[in-house]
């Protein structure tokens, strides 16, 4: 026990002595999440549309309207020429080409159908599928009023009426979608990054040599080397906690103590994680690298920024394996949804299960003699 | 006879194609200081680290205080003190905290076992708050050899301990390993250089993974038979060439301010000094001397070589 104490005691003083670990766990989840928190927002603001309206009837510039007064909107332009609208798009000063065809209040008036073209600048993916979907919505409105001005008293009937209402996060509000999130990105770091690297100095530094001919036991040195890193992912945990808290004024519906425990699950897989890359790699460099790939795939692949549900299905079975993915996912659940144990417990199960495999592989990878 | 401490039987050991020990047969006689002797990439460290326990050898047994070093490596860790050939302290950590936690792993305390490293430490003590990373060549290798005896071991392996250190703490150092040796310990040394082999009680010449030669040095230079003599003058370098080119002459290299001969027959020194004038036009000064450990070893590298 003395063993083991002294060896968490040297492994504190040395993180202690690292100026730069110190001020990048203060200052990481400061920065991540108060800038992050704040810069990631779905919502798209002020779509630069290009409007060409051939039939400048009363209904037409009714509609044109309807997008003037919309906030995701702003008309940048109109003209007569397709050209011209094609101009500002390939310019990047439209994003959306709105077409209305001339006899549009005509056909309606006949009770036609009246065919409005769209064309969408999707050099930005997210951007045109927002442009897209806000414009379907605003001409569905537009139908809706138009309707019911032309046949006062009879019921409108419209194909599907849409009502929206944002569950365990009424106001829409994308820092508490978001926070949650990053504070996994936070945590995995200090899992993966700090705990890899710090075993791969020692044989980068040669010490690891010394250690090895000591009667030091291997299991002695992996707490040794892994305890430390899970107290600061935690104190990282809280800190973000608080700041989520405290900034950006989120309410934790749920059970913050089982966020706690499924940290320790979380943290011990990643850190074999980290420490399995320590075993296969030699310097700091290498390790950082095979670190960073993992986490890119991970982060991209972790449901944060792109819903899984959208992914290919090749690409979802591929996240089945993220352990990122999980722990988004209960953070999310059990903080704004307030999930319980039992709402958890398969992500517990998985994360327990990555943690057996990481770990093994990792012990049995490392060794003290070849 | 002593009880031989260290016993290694045909060990061999290979990195791929590369044979880094080639059937090594020795033996350590308890509380002496033995030498491993050998230029770079003779397969020094390779045996040190086998001895050590960090390499399983492929085949042949080594024993080390009677344990076997693939068997009974747990017990070994705790008997044998280990010097690497590179610095392996923490250099973010004090010299007092490297102590510390070595001599804590150990299960020990400094105290226990200071009257081991006080000669030691007491020269280093007085910067004991010190990072190790900003201490100097010298002051370095006398922490590591502290720790590596914090533990009171009763085998001491140092890696090429002068390698790299000036003149004055390599003498310092061999100072230091007699005085460890009054105390009982057995001490195993590599080092590159040759003229330190006469500070050991016995050498092992080791090349190419093979030991060519193990004795006293005396015993050594003893069973030297070959005539050696010391030439100076004239341009070292032309000099060198226009003996090698003499029929008589078997080697000749530097050493220092001479240059040593051997010859395959004895010849009267003024029989060299009147060859080189008729080919040379160079007065030199032959005369014939002792052949020093030097000599010894570089004649055996050559009868492998040729």
């Amino acid at each position: 026990m003395g063993t083991i104490s002294y060896i968490l005691q040297k492994e504190f003083l040395q993180i202690r002595r690292n100026k730069m670990i110190i001020v990048m766990i203060i200052l990481m989840p400061i920065i991540q999440l108060i800038i992050l928190g704040n810069a990631a927002d779905y919502e798209m603001k002020h779509i630069n549309l290009h409007v060409i309206d051939r039939d400048l009837s009363t209904t037409s510039r009714t509609l044109v309207s309807k997008f003037r007064a919309s906030s995701y909107f702003s008309i940048v332009n109109s003209s007569f020429d397709a050209e011209v609208a094609d101009r500002d798009i390939r310019n990047d000063a439209a994003d959306l080409i709105m077409e209305i065809p001339h006899g549009l209040e005509r056909d309606l008036m006949r009770g036609e159908q009246a065919p409005i073209s769209l064309r969408v600048n999707a050099i930005n993916g997210v951007k045109g599928g927002l442009a897209n979907a806000y414009t379907t919505q605003i001409i569905q409105d537009f139908n809706g009023e138009w309707l019911s001005d032309r046949y006062p008293g009879r019921a409108v009937v419209l194909p599907v009426g849409i009502a929206w209402s944002n569950w365990f996060n009424p106001g829409m509000n994308y820092a508490t979608f978001m926070v949650p999130g990053i504070l996994v990105l936070l945590i995995t770091i200090v899992g993966v990054f700090l705990s890899g690297i710090n075993i791969v100095r020692e044989k980068e530094m040669g010490t690891i040599e010394q250690i090895n001919v000591t009667p030091i036991k291997k299991s002695q040195f992996i707490v040794g080397k892994l305890f430390p890193f899970l107290v600061i992912a935690l104190v990282e945990l809280t800190l973000g906690l608080g700041i989520g808290r405290v900034i950006f004024g989120i309410h934790y519906v749920g059970n913050v103590g089982l966020i706690y425990l499924f940290s320790i699950v979380y943290l011990i897989a990643i850190l074999g994680l980290g420490l399995l890359v320590s075993t296969i790699t030699e310097t700091q460099q290498q390790a950082m690298f095979i670190a960073w790939f993992i986490l890119m795939v991970f982060i991209l692949m972790s449901g944060l920024f792109t819903p899984i549900e959208s992914m290919p299905r090749w690409a979802q079975i591929i996240t089945d394996f993220n352990p990122v993915k999980y722990f988004v996912e209960v953070m999310r659940m059990v903080l704004l949804k307030g999930s319980g144990m039992s709402d958890i417990s398969r992500h517990f199960g998985i994360m327990a299960l990555f943690g057996l495999v990481t770990n093994t592989l990792a012990v049995w990878n490392y060794r003290k003699r070849v | 006879m002593k009880n031989s401490i260290i016993q290694i039987e045909q060990l061999s050991k290979s990195f791929g194609e590369v044979r880094a020990l080639d059937n090594i047969n020795l033996s350590v006689r308890e509380g002496e200081i033995f030498g491993l002797i050998g230029p770079d990439g003779a397969g020094k460290t390779t045996l040190i680290r086998i001895l050590t326990t960090l390499l399983l050898p492929d085949t042949g047994k080594a024993t080390v205080t009677g344990r076997d070093v693939v068997r009974d490596y747990k017990e070994i860790r705790k008997l044998v003190g280990y010097m690497p050939g590179v610095f392996s302290l923490y250099e973010d950590l004090t010299i007092a905290e490297n102590l510390k936690f070595f001599a804590t792993i150990f299960q020990t305390t400094i105290k226990e076992n200071y009257h081991l490293i006080k000669d030691i430490y007491q020269q280093i003590e007085p910067f004991k708050d010190r990072r190790a990373g900003q201490l100097s060549g010298g002051m370095k290798q006398k922490l590591a050899l502290s720790c590596a005896l914090i533990h009171k071991p009763e085998v001491l392996f140092l890696d090429e301990p002068t390698t790299g250190i000036d003149a004055v703490s390599r003498v310092e150092l061999w100072d230091m390993l007699k005085k460890l040796k009054r105390m009982g310990l057995t001490i195993f040394v590599s080092t590159p250089y040759m003229n330190e082999a006469s500070m050991c009680d016995r050498v092992a010449f080791i090349q190419k993974g093979e030991i060519l030669e193990v004795d006293s040095p005396e015993g050594i230079v003893a069973s030297y038979e070959e005539p050696i003599y010391a030439v100076e003058g004239g341009r070292f370098y032309q000099l060198i060439h226009a003996l090698r080119a003499l029929e008589m002459v078997k080697a000749a290299h530097l050493f220092g301010e001479t240059i040593h001969v051997t010859t395959y027959r004895r010849i009267a020194p003024e029989e060299l000094a009147r060859a080189i004038k008729e080919r040379e036009g160079m007065d030199i000064s032959v005369r014939e001397i002792e052949a020093n450990i030097e000599d010894c070893f570089i004649s055996k590298l050559h009868q492998i070589i040729h």
